[in-house]
């Protein structure tokens, strides 16, 4: 029968009993219960799941597929949901799941014998960490095995115990939390973040830490990072895609880039290798790794050559009059024979405007029609004074509201043409270079001599204008920044670049600025990320392309956008019960206090700073000293904050003779002023500055983000570590305190809660079993898509977990039990707090004045931190958490810079909604997870129409333009946790974020700015091509620049190395990988069975021959920081001189020993790497350089590291 | 004629991204038990590569498929017995991969130590450590692009020109290939079963396996040239992807089809002319596209409709066929090709071909993209015509071409309607050259990028009543359903 008859066998109808056996697999798909939910992880996906329950158990998931529709002709968001995503069901009942408490068994036996000896449990943690031996007994286990499995109550009363006794000891700022990314669950988020607040700990940031925060943001705009989502690409008709693979990392949203080249959109995708996003290329620009920004500098000399000054195009003109900073004028500064960039004119410096409010915060503009400077609207100064209703973007004098028509350029009508000096970084020299000037008599009788920002621009990027000598003749002359010059840094000839910035123009003309830059972590990750991703901004700016749906730039990392951010952050910070929370940049945080400031000299080594202009100390030396300088002035937070505790020195104060606040703040500025009183950060590695609780949730801390890993191990936890990096600071710092013993174990006890056991809980002391994402209610959101939706409980939290929500409230409930008896009335805490971003802090600052050096006045809140007396009730802080408290009632919610009243909604829920009461007292419940998240759906204008439509209302008063309209056809909604858990439901209109989503529309950022005339966040009011704080001055990074990248040899990450054998030395690049989100999923058996058993090293075919390194081969990468074992991954499309460890692999599972570290077990990608922060990122206290948590501050940049590499002699388990 | 419905898929190449989300989502739902490890019955390889089984397209090796004889190269009946104990070209685990975990418990176990405790990789088969060498994707994204993407079979063929487009400027250029079941409308797994175990359902053509009459010949394995066929070591049966049939029955996209986020998939019913399989499959390699294509009927056509109820095809069927999105892409526009059709089992899964970004070439040192082209310049793109006429089109590359300038036609024509930058008199010429009209281009633009979950996924009604009445009264059958007790396959007779 076979071959000859074979289509007998094909038989149309076989016997139906024959058919019978087919129930085997029908039996397999039936469930019995579907639940919606999705994955609380860092990975910005935020996708709709359903969750399927078999036999009371899950069994799997599949996409939600009931996103609602966005306006028609767009692609419609499903399924969303990814390879990483869809094996979560695997997790809940995995033997990586953490499904008791454990405790490391050293410190248990040691607790028991102390718990035995002392009848409070407070006595019994102090006697074990002040005994050095019993404390380093447990410290130096830590990561060693010998966990034990215990039960909540022996944990819950550790931890209340060393909370107590930390607080009394060394000051609450002593207790530290580490939670990223709150919008990915943001309840889980919150509770820990709510428990330390009224505790007076420290919350640690997360996106700046994660570097996922792109400073260039801040910097252009005034904003964390807002972007259009991702439907929105698909109206881009130009997208640039560089330094993000959308398959890897954006993998539910890389159909719209597809779908877009479809309807004609052409895409340009920019990576060193053949990445997977560049299969979707129309063209795959192979650009040299890290070289973006000299592509994007010489692109903008070509836009502003033939689109700007060749030929004006209209739109394009029009746009940076409106929207830009173009028109301002800049003061140049006399310096020797040339001239140098100055500030700003400041409006006040004009007698026409000498009296006017906040004269240093207002700028001007040259009037075309009347020939004369004026004063426009917008800018921080109409923001933050008393006069209210100026702060828009409406082109009127300030003061006397005649129109202004700016002058964009003084080529055609100036005074004079002067010399003036830029820095040409890449050569280490200056260009001198003719900008055309005019003379300005200024109140004070001098002369002010100003250009255009815009003219200087045009001198920056080199256009030639008639100017005299100093510029380029031409495209080909090698002069910064041509397109001849780009090629020595991209590789990248100068004809496919000219082409691309044609394409860019033509299309961005044609469509209204439909040019899209879809940009991530590769890029961003460089410790010049600021200046690549700047470059880029300007090229979008220049053509008119921020503010308009299809336009814009698309920075995707870290799911940044927590959409009811006024409620949630209500609760997360406490604000509902206190005025001051303890917020910490993350960098700053981890770079102190991990000790690796000690590891390094001068930043002057590696960072190219200008040859020839005047800078001051801030501008040289080492980061620690400018670290140090800006917590003094206030414009980075730090804690803890001071070398005594914090409760103490409001008692000391009181003792003194201070009865009000005021005068307690006064004692605090006289303790400090003479010296008496140190800020922490001075003396970081002095014990008693040492944090030493420290709380983990929802993150890998210790490994995955944790850049300088094995630092953390050293100095934080004191146990095993393969840095061999020698200390190099001494002779380095000025403002720091050198001690020649660096402190090892600076943590008494490190608390995970976790689901898997991942690299954090193997290090930690104390692993609490925590609910998975398909075991608790939550919320969610991202910036990838405009919806809401929770994560709900498929099944209820597995064997003893519990959700973090709860396991925060039962630490402080155990917190409170014991304070009753250590803390039995409320006490006065003293919070310190940076210069605020949305404050009038924004105008603290004009120049750089130290309080210290006697240059000016030490006053808080202005040219110091901020000081506040709090009052703490731990006796009832577990009630306070439940409770979502007063305060909210009394100041209402606000985000972003705007307000609204919630009392009626508030008393509202007093009647309907769950409530908690105590003291005679009721509050809405906070006691329940859902509760929670109902309370913040109930008070968010996102979610609640009327709450919007209010916040919209006050935003009218301080604008002076119409805006409630945005909200009129929403006011009715409202949302609550069954209507999300029913369907995603899309965000409504809200002042606080800066896109429109009317009738469907795309998100798209900064659509409100520019059809509202809502000015942007920053000094101006205007988006920024110019950034004139003094700092960036100093480091030359007032213009758009090139800073070359450090080399291997300035960022001396192999000066303790030796090469071993046939080694190769490499730059390590840690990208976002396909198999895991961070590092969750990676120990998924699952996603390495779809790739290789380990996340491989991959590099170059012919770099791995010339170390006779074969794919799959075992190889041993290492530096001073650490040491990696893995395996091979050998390929031809990765360019030689790089090599890749996609982000984020876990030192637990197949970890093979280092011969080169005495046969230690090796360590993951974070082991090679150690944060180098960018000083001129922590300036502060003026406009858009203002702090705020994961807003600004230096980022936590590792790309530019080198490790050696070498075929593994030796694998030993 | 003998007018028969098939269901069958389109995968859109162009818009894959290569995530695996389809291989989990089966994998979760069907083969995550013991003795299913290994089997993907849905897996995505990249291009150039080895793909899995490693070199599965090469039947010099595995012998898969049929000849244009019509006879099975895999066997005979002859060679069945004699080879009923060892299969000459059966795919052993070398083939594929040993499955294995990790040792997680001695992360919670490990007593203290000197240093960090480990979990080591353990095999899923033995139960003992093991060192990884292989796995079911160990090529992705050009790993390892020396020893498998330089042994792809469809670069045979290729110029020493056509391998520098592939492998130019150091590095390697790839696109991905999801794999299913192709549910063939002449099977090489259903022929070669010697104990009629496979069979090709009537109502919808899906190609099952039955795990109560298969007695472990493995046969079915070598036969399909596409090692979509999977012993399973625990029960001793074999098993295959089933299309998710009681989602199709039940209107649900197969778990692959529902998964995928590159929105890549489409599925509906073409009629086919089941007569003529056989004359289709003899063909000359360089008409069998043409003669697969003319198996499929216009579903519009009243004698198609009148054939077909003599075929007691239901009514809905007849209407899912007319709305079928595949019976567009693979018939009317012509852009959808079969795998490897020379393996002559007439598959039912059709491909897109994809684009590819443009060539560049080294001046000094400097890159510059040889092109001027707006869009994909077929010429010069980086993936040759060679090589995915190779892959679909069993060598003739002026299918491939079509496919591609009509793709490409329709983006000019999108973008002289959404920006203006490109002349519409140039587009509509574009649009003749690649025989496509503005309707027809409008309508693929539409299903390419805007086409909702109805659009993508038109299931025929499941009609179970008729199924379950064959066997018992429904009403009985709905009151008793799911009570008693299931038992698995077993190992053996």
């Amino acid at each position: 029968m076979i071959g000859s008859s074979a289509l007998a066998w094909i038989k149309d109808i076989l016997d139906p009993q024959q058919r019978g056996w087919e129930e085997f697999y029908r039996n397999r798909w039936q469930h019995d219960k579907v639940v919606r939910s999705t994955h609380g992880v860092n990975c910005t996906g935020s996708c709709t799941w359903m969750i399927y329950v078999k036999n009371g158990l899950v069994t799997w998931e599949l996409q939600g597929l009931d996103y609602g529709a966005l306006e028609s002709g767009l692609p419609p968001y499903e399924p969303r949901g990814c390879q990483r995503g869809i094996t979560f069901s695997w997790h809940l009942y995995s033997p990586t799941r953490v499904r008791y408490p454990y405790i490391r068994g050293a410190l248990l036996d040691l607790w028991k014998k102390a718990r035995a000896m002392h009848d409070d449990p407070v006595a019994a943690w102090k006697s074990l960490v002040e005994d050095p031996q019993a404390r380093r007994r447990w410290q130096q286990a830590r990561g060693k095995g010998g966990l034990r499995r215990t039960d909540w109550d022996t944990v819950l009363e550790i931890m209340a115990a060393s909370n107590v006794h930390t607080i009394k000891t060394h000051g609450p700022d002593r207790i530290i939390g580490f939670s990223p990314i709150p919008a990915m669950s943001m309840i889980s988020h919150a509770c820990g973040s709510r428990m330390l607040q009224l505790m007076g700990g420290v919350l640690i940031s997360f996106y700046d830490w994660y570097c996922d925060l792109p400073p260039a943001s801040p910097e252009a705009w005034g904003e964390q990072t807002d972007v259009p989502e991702s439907a929105d690409w698909f109206n881009a008709k130009l997208l640039a895609v560089m330094g993000s693979n959308l398959n890897m990392t954006r993998t539910p949203d890389c159909h719209f880039a597809c779908e877009a080249r479809h309807n004609g959109s052409k895409m340009w995708v920019f990576a060193p290798d053949f990445n997977q996003v560049a299969k979707y290329a129309d063209e795959w620009v192979a650009i040299n790794a890290g070289q973006d920004g000299a592509w994007w500098m010489a692109v903008n000399h070509v836009l502003l050559k033939e689109f700007h000054h060749d030929r004006q195009t209209p739109y394009f003109t029009d746009y940076l009059k409106k929207y830009s900073d173009s028109p301002y004028l800049v003061e140049l500064i006399e310096d020797g024979a040339e001239y140098r960039c100055g500030q700003l004119l400041r409006a006040n410096r004009l007698a026409a405007y000498r009296g006017v409010e906040n004269g240093d915060w207002k700028f001007l503009m040259w009037d075309q029609a009347e020939k004369r400077p004026k004063m426009p609207m917008g800018s921080a100064g109409f923001r933050w004074g008393k006069e209210k209703g100026k702060w828009n973007l409406v082109l009127q004098d300030g003061l006397d509201q005649s129109a202004i028509d700016p002058m964009l350029t003084f080529l055609s009508d100036h005074d004079a043409v002067l010399q003036v000096r830029f820095d040409d970084f890449g050569q280490a020299s200056t260009i001198s270079r003719g900008v055309p000037v005019r003379r300005i008599a200024t109140a004070d009788g001098r002369t002010a001599l100003v250009t255009t920002v815009f003219d200087l621009l045009m001198a920056q990027y080199g256009v030639p204008r008639g100017l005299g000598k100093g510029y380029p003749r031409n495209y080909d002359d090698d002069a910064p920044y041509t397109p001849a010059w780009a090629e020595k840094y991209t590789g990248m000839g100068r004809e496919t670049l000219i082409r691309f910035a044609r394409e860019w123009a033509a299309t961005a003309e044609k469509t209204g600025g439909k040019c899209t830059i879809i940009i991530g972590a590769g890029i961003n990750h460089w410790y010049h990320g600021n200046l690549i991703y700047r470059a880029g901004i300007h090229a979008l700016i220049l053509c008119g392309c921020v503010g308009v749906n299809g336009g814009g730039l698309a920075h995707y990392v870290g799911q940044e956008k927590l959409a009811p951010m006024e409620p949630w952050s209500a609760i997360a910070f406490a604000k509902d019960w206190l005025p001051a929370p303890r917020l910490q940049n993350g960098p700053s945080f981890h770079y102190v206090h991990t000790d690796q400031w000690r590891y390094e000299k001068e930043f002057s080594d590696y960072h190219a700073l200008p040859v020839s202009s005047e800078r001051s100390a801030l501008a040289g030396g080492h980061t620690m000293d400018v670290q140090v300088r800006a917590v003094r002035s206030g414009w980075l937070p730090f804690y803890p904050q001071f070398n005594r505790n914090s409760l103490e020195i409001v008692r000391e104060a009181r003792a003194a003779g201070a009865e009000s606040d005021a005068e307690v703040v006064d004692y605090v500025v006289e303790e400090l002023k003479s010296g008496r009183l140190k800020f922490a950060v001075e003396d970081p590695d002095a014990p008693e500055n040492w944090p030493r609780v420290w709380y983990i949730w929802r993150g890998n801390a210790l490994l995955a983000s944790a850049k300088g890993h094995e630092y953390f191990l050293k100095h934080y936890l004191g146990t095993h570590t393969n840095a061999i990096a020698e200390d190099l600071a001494k002779d380095s710092v000025k403002e720091v305190v050198w001690r020649d013993e660096a402190p090892e174990g600076k943590l008494d006890l490190v608390v995970d809660l976790n689901f898997r056991m991942d690299s954090s809980a193997l290090y930690s002391d104390i692993i609490l079993p925590a609910a998975t994402w398909y075991e608790k209610a939550d919320l969610n959101s991202t910036d990838m898509h405009s919806f809401i939706h929770p994560l709900s409980a498929a099944v209820p939290p597995c064997w003893e977990s519990k959700t973090d929500w709860q396991i925060f409230r039962a630490i402080a409930e155990k917190f409170s039990e014991l304070a009753a008896r250590h803390f039995p009335d409320p006490i006065a805490d003293l919070v310190a707090s940076p210069l605020a971003h949305d404050s009038p802090a924004e105008i603290a600052q004009p120049d750089m004045k130290d309080w210290k050096a006697g240059e000016v006045e030490a006053v808080p809140g202005l040219t110091m931190p901020a000081l506040k007396v709090v009052e703490r009730d731990y006796k009832n802080l577990a009630r306070q958490y439940i409770s979502f408290g007063p305060s909210a009632r009394k100041n209402g919610l606000g985000a972003h810079g705007t307000h609204y009243g919630i009392e009626p909604e508030y008393d509202e829920a007093l009647r309907t909604r769950p409530t908690v009461a105590w003291e005679g007292h009721s509050y809405p419940s906070l006691a329940e997870d859902q509760h929670v998240c109902d309370v913040i759906l109930n008070f968010a204008t996102v979610t609640n129409g009327e709450l919007s439509h209010r916040a919209y209302r006050e935003m009218e008063e301080k604008v002076g333009l119409p805006l409630a309209h945005l909200a009129e056809k929403q006011r009715s909604v409202r949302t609550s946790f069954e209507d999300i858990v029913s369907r995603p439901r899309r965000l409504l209109n809200s002042p606080m974020w800066s896109g429109l989503t009317n009738d469907g529309r795309p998100y798209a950022p900064f659509t409100y700015n520019v059809e509202c005339l809502v000015p942007w966040r920053t000094l101006t009011g205007r988006q920024h091509l110019y950034l004139d704080h003094p700092l960036y001055l100093e480091f030359g990074e007032h213009l758009p620049t090139h800073k070359p990248k450090p080399s291997a040899t300035q960022y001396a990450d192999l000066q303790f190395t030796e090469e071993a054998g046939p080694t190769l030395m490499l730059n390590y690049l840690t990208p976002h990988g396909k198999w895991h989100i961070h590092s969750t999923y990676g120990d998924n058996f699952r996603m390495t069975t779809l790739s290789r058993g380990v996340e491989p090293l991959w590099l170059n075919d012919q770099d791995a021959a010339a170390i006779d390194v074969a794919d799959n081969d075992w190889v041993e990468l290492f530096n001073d920081h650490g040491v990696m074992v893995t395996r091979a991954a050998v390929s031809a499309r990765i360019p030689r001189g790089i090599c890749l460890v996609y982000h984020a692999p876990e030192r637990t599972c197949s970890i093979p020993k280092s011969p080169l570290r005495k046969y230690r077990r090796a360590g993951g990608h974070n082991s090679l790497t150690r944060t180098r922060l960018k000083p001129n990122l922590m300036a502060g206290g003026y406009g858009q350089f203002t702090y705020h948590l994961n807003y600004w501050g230096p980022v936590g940049c590792n790309r530019d590291t080198h490790i050696l590499v070498r075929k593994l002699p030796d694998l030993k388990w | 004629m003998n007018i028969r419905a098939q269901i069958s898929v389109v995968f859109h190449l162009d818009k894959c991204l290569g995530c695996h989300t389809c291989s989990l989502a089966c994998k979760n739902i069907w083969t995550d038990r013991p003795g299913t490890e290994y089997m993907w019955w849905n897996n995505v390889e990249t291009k150039p590569g080895a793909g899995y089984p490693s070199l599965w397209e090469d039947q010099q090796k595995y012998k898969g498929g049929w000849d244009a004889g019509g006879k099975l190269k895999s066997t005979s009946k002859s060679r069945i017995v004699a080879n009923i104990f060892h299969h000459p070209s059966m795919p052993t685990m070398d083939d594929y991969y040993e499955p294995w975990t990790y040792d997680y418990q001695e992360l919670f176990n490990a007593p203290e130590g000197a240093d960090q405790p480990t979990a080591r990789p353990i095999s899923l088969v033995t139960g003992k450590h093991i060192d990884i060498e292989a796995g079911p994707n160990w090529d992705d994204d050009l790993g390892g692009s020396p020893i498998y993407a330089a042994h792809d079979p469809n670069l045979a063929g290729l110029t020493a020109q056509q391998r520098q487009q592939l492998f130019a400027v150091e590095q390697l250029v790839f696109f991905y290939l999801p794999r299913i079941c192709n549910h063939c409308l002449n099977p090489a797994c259903v022929a070669a079963c010697p104990s009629a175990a496979l069979y090709k359902r009537g109502e919808d053509g899906i190609v099952l396996l039955d795990q109560k009459r298969c007695r472990a010949w493995r046969a079915c394995v070598p036969a399909c040239p596409y090692k979509k066929s999977y012993y399973n070591w625990s029960t001793g049966k074999s098993e295959k992807c089933i299309l998710c049939f009681p989602r199709i029955e039940t209107g649900q996209a197969p778990a692959c089809f529902h998964a995928c986020v590159g929105r890549i998939r489409y599925l509906g019913v073409l009629l086919y002319d089941a007569d003529r399989i056989r004359e289709a499959a003899a063909r000359p390699n360089d008409e069998l596209i043409d003669a697969h294509r003319s198996l499929i009927l216009d579903p519009f056509d009243p004698e198609v409709i009148a054939g077909a109820r003599k075929c007691n095809m239901p009514e809905s069927t007849i209407a899912a066929a007319q709305k079928s999105p595949v019976y567009q892409y693979v018939k009317v526009w012509k852009l959808a090709l079969p795998p490897h059709v020379e393996f002559r089992t007439l598959p039912m899964l059709f491909y897109v071909p994809p684009m590819a970004p443009v060539m560049a070439a080294r001046q000094g040192d400097a890159l510059n993209h040889v092109s001027q082209d707006l869009f994909h310049d077929i010429e010069q793109a980086r993936v040759p015509i060679a090589y995915l006429a190779n892959l679909l089109a069993a060598g003739n590359e002026s299918k491939i071409g079509y496919a591609l300038r009509k793709q490409k036609a329709v983006r000019w024509y999108r973008r002289a309607q959404t920006v203006g930058d490109v002349d519409a008199q140039t587009a509509l010429r574009m649009l003749r050259e690649a025989d496509c009209s503005a309707e027809e281009a409008d309508a693929i633009y539409r299903l390419t990028a805007l086409s909702t979950f109805e659009e993508r996924f038109v299931i025929p009604a499941g009609h179970r009543e008729l199924g379950v009445e064959a066997l018992q009264d429904p009403l009985k059958h709905k009151q008793q359903a799911g009570f008693g007790f299931i038992a698995g396959p077993r190992r053996g007779l």
